[in-house]
């Protein structure tokens, strides 16, 4: 069985068609990169799967569950993690803390009022740092940490409560080229180790087709090409959609909405 | 441990004594004067407690240049409370145990004063309420340690209803502030009314927020029941919002009997300038037309001193010392005992004539000066008026040993 | 018929100058997003200038029409002298300073208000040629209704023209909708605050003076307006001029025909109104809902708030001190520091919402109140033994704060401060109003301890043991998962709620914690006063509330203790002045301007500058 089904989804915003009729399955180990252009629905479809958004039809079944209606949280409890475009961290606590926090509520001890939350599950969290190699920043507050730092901390935490499936919306929107191919690399290393399915957006092409085992090509909320890189890379459909056609498009730039 | 508390306690204690007795010790023989401490909200109703402040300086002065009372001389010790019973209970327990003062004294606002007299109640320390007009000061709040000077509501309204149910107005309609006073007054009314006149049927009722009127629809609403005679328990800005409203909306027409509680004072007259209602019923105060030559002294003094005309507040602030001077000079001493044993009963001549602390509920019979208004000169009066002598109006003995034994 | 329509029109005169007032206010808060107090103090003022104006004017209309506008625009002037002198300064600093800054104004101008026109209320004249009244349809409408509903619609009319045919009234727009896009645009942010405040307070004179001719102007006006216009400009949705003027009709007609059914309820009608409107529509009629990310703006100054080993030591320290002080000192000054371990432990209790949780409460004394009007009614009626009564009050509060907290934790910022004063304002009129068995005004009598606490010196225990209990289990629950989460929440909505934990759940029972701990500080108030009046969960005791959260430090842990502490003492001390409100504001302001992380945030800040002690982390 996948890890993840989405079958038919679809999503409209005021008329416009943001999502239509998108199908895909992501198998366990594998890291599934969906591209294309601004507005072509990326986002829109991480929304309806992450519980952000309610599709108008269709279905994401998640290990045999169907996530749709599901609110964000429910989703993550089911071992769907995720990261964000920009990054969320809590700025007023250190990094050691936030992955801590993320243990804490997957021991489902948020509500507990007498322990010590510092004290709690840190030998864990260490050890989730150290695999993203931020063990030595541990005690320095995530407002003062360079951008690249909050991403693998963002990791860390995403990789908290042992998901099986892991969102990553644009994971190295910000970073410098070469962070990037060490972030997604990092990635790819984890997620091996641990057999985690990721699906992931990106801009960056090289990040990409160095590390996605398949990539879905969306465009105006149609899945036009699927297949390994080299597939997509040589598919003419998508150079004219995409790559073709002069598109610029920027790794900061906004994300997509509809 | 406890044996080194002790220790250390002891030390302190004998200390403290020793600085005391230093401290006393030249001062006492000579003339250590008598302590009152006193309470008002002074900044937060600037305008009705500054004329009760000069009242009770100008008598101060008067008793120590005249020597002062059993030998010593009054010295006053004055606390603002902010306008909050908090405020007042902290400044009642900074004057007790900082001070030491001989006695407490003041209120205006009634809340304020029924916390310093459950006050006074719990540290058994004398307190002469002197403005505060709650009915529950005396009554059902009362206590052995608590008198109060000003007539309270209930004989106030009372007054007002023996003068009401002479008129042949049946149909009456009430307008009160929608708190403790107003409820306390309009009660005190309709119990007397029903009465005197138990023909009498009250066909509406409106109770503003204080200091919040609506003064147009009030009027209106009170227009629309089409009513013989108003009772109104308005006073300060809501009054004068009010007046201003039904003048013009026609509501005080000349068939129209209007009672207005308090309005006749003239802290709340006064402002109204020609714009004052006219031939309503009101208790008041008619300082510019007595004639009892004690009482004109006071009036001629008060006016040469401060280059203003007295208030209410000015008379009761005066008198309330007089009947502290009483008190002490009765007792011969300032030990609690003897003085509270001294204020029940106690009869004294005022300025407005013999005053007595009712041994049965620690209420003095000062009564109230009724009248009808009316503008003269373009300046706002009290004419027709006579003054109440308080003791008549009280409710029976019985009743009010119910209600002081209810707490 | 007839009536009904004169009582229409009645309620549209008093909707009118309501709406003068209020979109003043509004207009303030969108561009600055400044909870302007001082606006009410504004329309105070107009009402003194312009009565001093027309009263030595020659009479006549053109003089009146004159004074009155002459009015406006000095108060105009005084609203810009305020900006450039206090709000100017501390725009960077939390949001709520510049409230608290703008009450220590409220203050100030309460003063300098006695001090130019004595305390007497001042009549002013009627206005010329508009001195009687017409007959309409067989009732009397005064003349000057007429006038006030007109000059409510040619204000309407030409506010509509400013924001919508001017290039600087497209900016007023702008600022109000998008924030961000005013220094994208390259304006010159400053000057168009400064114009906005000029504006504002223009209108707030404006209503004060246009007053003049139907009522007497008093000291009180200042706080009497203020909170029905924070009403009308919540429920219209703030910044939403033409919201403004709908809730003004709606509060003013309801209250018209209002006191025609229920002639009792007029102080309850106006908050059920607000509370009403936020639960089904939260950034009220006409408004804009806050921008999503605004919570992501916080700014973490927080340090690490784990008291080091010295600053423990440092806190035994005091505590000793305490433990000691009965033998020293005068009984008067234990009666003091028993307010202050209450009022710590109250201030303590909002702290971990606020401090913690980012969740600002403008009606925290609600809980305090119930709390002290529990204790008070289980000794009073339920002849419960005094700890008993202490030991449970707190759970009357609890079951207030479950209530409305479950409606207020849905919204946030500046809403749920307002939707937090509604509840309390429900309570306290309810209350104030309810003399059969809270006694109203007077309140609840007789609340003394038991015999064998009577004295000040026991109960000066009883209170530091308890509140030190309470403020220790309060620091105990920041430190906990659960005060970790909220915190969480408070830094990171998005995140929290992406690591599986319902921010809003917590949000709740951080508000019903809150209140209870209020609720227990509450409970032992009434025991150390022997009442508990209304005045417990009025509007001045949530602002105390807040001022010694803020005065003390929002970002430290022992902020709320420092703040209770400066609070008591200074009132204490400033009492004996006349003029004590002008220099308790000053103070305030002053504060705001030199320490705007609060006594203790600042003071630790000098410290790191100087290294004298370490920076935490």
């Amino acid at each position: 069985m996948s890890e993840l089904t989405v079958s038919r989804l679809s999503k409209s915003f005021g008329g416009v068609r943001a999502l239509n009729d998108v199908s895909f399955r992501l198998e366990p180990g594998e890291l599934l990169a969906m591209i294309g252009p601004n507005g072509a629905g990326k986002s829109t479809c991480f929304n309806c799967i992450n519980g952000q958004l309610r599709p108008d039809h269709g279905s994401v079944q998640f290990v045999g569950r169907d996530l749709v209606g599901l609110a964000p949280r429910a989703i993550w409890r089911l071992g769907v993690g995720r990261t964000f475009q920009i990054t969320a961290t809590f700025g007023s606590m250190t990094v050691a803390e936030n992955v801590q926090m993320a243990l804490i509520s997957h021991h489902r001890r948020s509500r507990a009022l007498w322990p010590l939350a510092t004290r709690l599950y840190r030998d864990e969290a260490l050890g989730l740092l150290e695999s993203v190699s931020m063990r030595d920043q541990a005690e320095r507050r995530c407002n003062v940490l360079a951008y690249g730092d909050l991403k693998r901390v963002e990791l860390a935490v995403a990789l908290a409560h042992d998901p099986r499936l892991l969102l990553m919306d644009e994971p190295t929107a910000g970073m410098a080229p070469k962070e990037r191919i060490e972030l997604m690399g990092l990635t790819a290393q984890i997620v091996g180790d641990k057999n985690i399915a990721v699906l992931f957006t990106e801009h960056d092409m090289d990040v990409v087709f160095a590390n996605a085992s398949r990539i879905i090509v969306l465009n105006r909320g149609e899945i036009v090409a699927e297949g390994t890189p080299a597939a997509v890379r040589a598919n003419p459909l998508v150079q004219e959609v995409y790559l073709g056609a002069g598109s610029t498009y920027k790794p900061e730039a906004r994300p997509a909405h509809a | 441990m406890k044996s080194t508390k002790n220790r250390t306690r002891l030390f302190l204690a004998m200390a403290a004594a020793v600085a005391m007795v230093g401290l006393t010790g030249t001062a006492a023989s000579a003339a250590e004067p008598i302590r009152i401490g006193e309470i008002n909200s002074y900044t937060t109703l600037a305008d009705f407690t500054q004329p009760y402040k000069k009242g009770w300086e100008m008598a101060i002065e008067e008793i120590n240049a005249a020597g002062g009372v059993i030998g010593r001389p009054l010295e006053v010790i004055s606390r603002d409370d902010g306008g909050k019973p908090e405020n007042a209970v902290k400044a009642a327990e900074e004057l007790t145990t900082k001070e030491n003062v001989d006695l407490l004294a003041g209120t205006y606002f009634s809340h304020i004063g029924v916390a310093v007299t459950n006050y006074s109640k719990q540290r058994k320390k004398l307190f002469v309420a002197t403005e505060p007009m709650s009915d529950d000061i005396t009554w059902a709040q009362g206590n052995d340690y608590t008198f109060r000077l000003r007539p309270n509501t209930y004989i106030q309204s009372a007054i007002l209803a023996e003068e009401a149910a002479k008129l042949p107005a049946k149909r009456w309609a009430i307008v009160a502030p929608n708190y403790k006073f107003g409820q306390d007054a309009v009660a005190a009314f309709k119990k007397v009314m029903k009465e005197k006149r138990p023909d009498v049927e009250f066909v509406e009722e409106q109770w503003p927020a204080l200091f919040k009127i609506d003064p147009g629809a009030t009027v209106q609403a009170l227009m629309q029941a089409k009513p013989d005679g108003i009772y109104s328990a308005l006073f300060s800005r809501d009054l004068t919002a009010f007046v201003r409203e039904a003048e013009l909306r026609g509501l005080l027409t000349d068939d129209l009997t209007v009672v207005g509680l308090l309005t006749g004072e003239p802290e709340y007259l006064d402002p109204m300038g020609a714009e004052a209602p006219k031939n309503w019923i009101v208790t008041g105060y008619p300082w510019y037309a007595v004639t009892e030559p004690a009482h004109k002294k006071f009036i001629a003094d008060y006016q040469a001193k401060y280059s203003d005309t007295p208030r209410m507040g000015s008379l009761i602030g005066y008198i309330s010392i007089y009947a502290i001077k009483a008190m002490i000079e009765k007792a011969g001493s300032v030990d609690q005992d003897k003085l509270i044993a001294a204020m029940k009963d106690l009869t004294f001549d005022s300025v407005v004539g013999p005053i007595t602390f009712r041994g049965i509920d620690h209420q003095s019979t000062l009564g109230a000066w009724v009248g009808r208004t009316a503008v003269v000169d373009g300046k706002p009066m009290m004419v027709d008026w006579r003054y109440a002598q308080g003791a008549q109006y009280f409710p029976t003995d019985e009743e009010i040993r119910q209600m002081r034994g209810a707490k | 018929m007839s009536f009904y329509f004169a009582q229409f029109l009645t309620g549209l005169a008093s909707a009118s100058s309501l709406f003068l007032v209020a979109s003043g206010l509004s207009i303030i808060f969108g561009v600055t997003r400044v909870v302007n107090f001082a606006h009410g103090s504004f329309y105070m003022l107009g009402a003194f200038i312009a009565y001093s104006l027309v009263t030595s004017l020659p009479p006549g209309p053109f003089w009146f029409w004159g004074g009155v506008i002459l009015a406006a625009l000095t108060v105009g002037v005084v609203g810009v002298i305020m900006e450039i002198l206090v709000l100017r300064r501390i725009y960077q600093a939390p949001e709520l300073f510049q409230l608290v800054a703008t009450f220590g104004v409220v203050l100030l101008l309460k003063d300098v208000a006695l001090w130019t026109w004595g305390p007497e209320d001042k009549l002013g004249p009627r206005a010329p040629g508009f001195d009687g009244a017409i007959d309409i349809f067989g009732s009397r409408v005064p003349e000057y209704d007429l006038v006030v509903i007109v000059v409510g619609f040619v204000v309407l009319a030409g506010l509509w023209l400013l924001f919508s045919r001017t290039r600087w009234g497209a900016l007023v727009r702008a600022a109000t909708e998008d924030r961000e896009m005013l220094g994208a645009l390259g304006i010159n942010q400053a000057l168009l605050f400064t114009g906005v405040f000029f504006l504002g307070s223009v209108l707030a004179g404006l209503g004060g003076a246009m007053q003049l001719p139907r009522a007497s102007v008093s000291h009180h006006m200042d706080l009497a307006i203020i909170a029905t216009v924070f009403v009308v400009v919540v429920v219209g949705g703030m910044g939403s001029i033409v919201g403004a003027f709908l809730a003004s009709v709606i509060i003013s007609e309801l209250n018209a025909f209002g006191i025609l059914i229920f002639p009792q309820i007029t102080l309850v009608l106006m908050f059920l109104v607000m509370a009403v409107v936020l639960v089904i529509r939260p950034w009220g009629i006409l408004g804009r809902p806050e921008d999503e990310t605004a919570g992501e703006e916080y700014e973490h100054q927080s340090l690490s708030w784990l008291p080091s080993r010295a600053a423990r030591l440092a806190m035994a320290g005091v505590v000793g001190v305490l433990l000691l002080l009965p033998f020293v000192v005068q009984e008067f000054y234990l009666v003091l520091m028993t307010e202050v371990f209450i009022l710590a432990l109250f201030a303590a209790s909002l702290h971990f919402i606020m401090g913690n949780g980012g969740m600002i409460s403008f009606g925290h004394a609600a809980y305090f109140g119930l709390g002290a009007y529990g204790g008070a009614t289980l000794l009073l009626y339920g002849d419960t033994p005094m700890l008993l009564a202490i030991a449970l009050a707190p759970f009357v509060a609890a079951l207030g704060a479950a209530v409305f907290g479950w409606f207020c934790v849905r919204l946030s910022g500046v809403y749920m401060a307002m939707l937090s004063l509604a509840f309390a304002q429900i309570v306290w009129s309810i209350v104030f109003q309810s003399s059969g068995i809270t006694g109203g005004e007077d309140g609840l009598v007789g609340v003394w301890p038991a015999e064998w606490a009577s004295e000040r010196q026991v109960f000066y225990y009883l209170t530091l043991a308890v509140t030190l209990g309470g403020i220790l289990a309060l620091w105990r629950m920041l430190f906990s998962p659960f005060g970790y989460s909220l915190r969480a929440g408070r830094d990171s909505p998005r995140r929290v709620e992406a690591i599986g934990i319902g921010f809003r759940t917590h949000k709740w029972l951080a508000f019903v914690i809150a209140g209870t701990f209020a609720g227990l500080a509450g409970g032992l108030y009434g025991f150390a006063k022997g009442i508990v009046t209304p005045t417990t969960l009025d509007i001045p005791r949530s602002i105390d509330a807040l001022m010694m959260v803020l005065l003390g430090g929002v970002q430290t842990l022992v902020g709320p203790l420092v703040g209770a502490f400066a609070f008591v003492v200074l009132e204490d001390r400033l009492l004996a002045f006349q003029y004590w409100r002008a220099i308790f504001g000053l103070i305030i302001i002053g504060i705001c301007i030199a320490m705007p992380e609060g006594i203790v945030g600042s003071t630790r800040s000098f410290l790191t500058r100087r290294g004298l002690v370490s920076s935490g982390r």
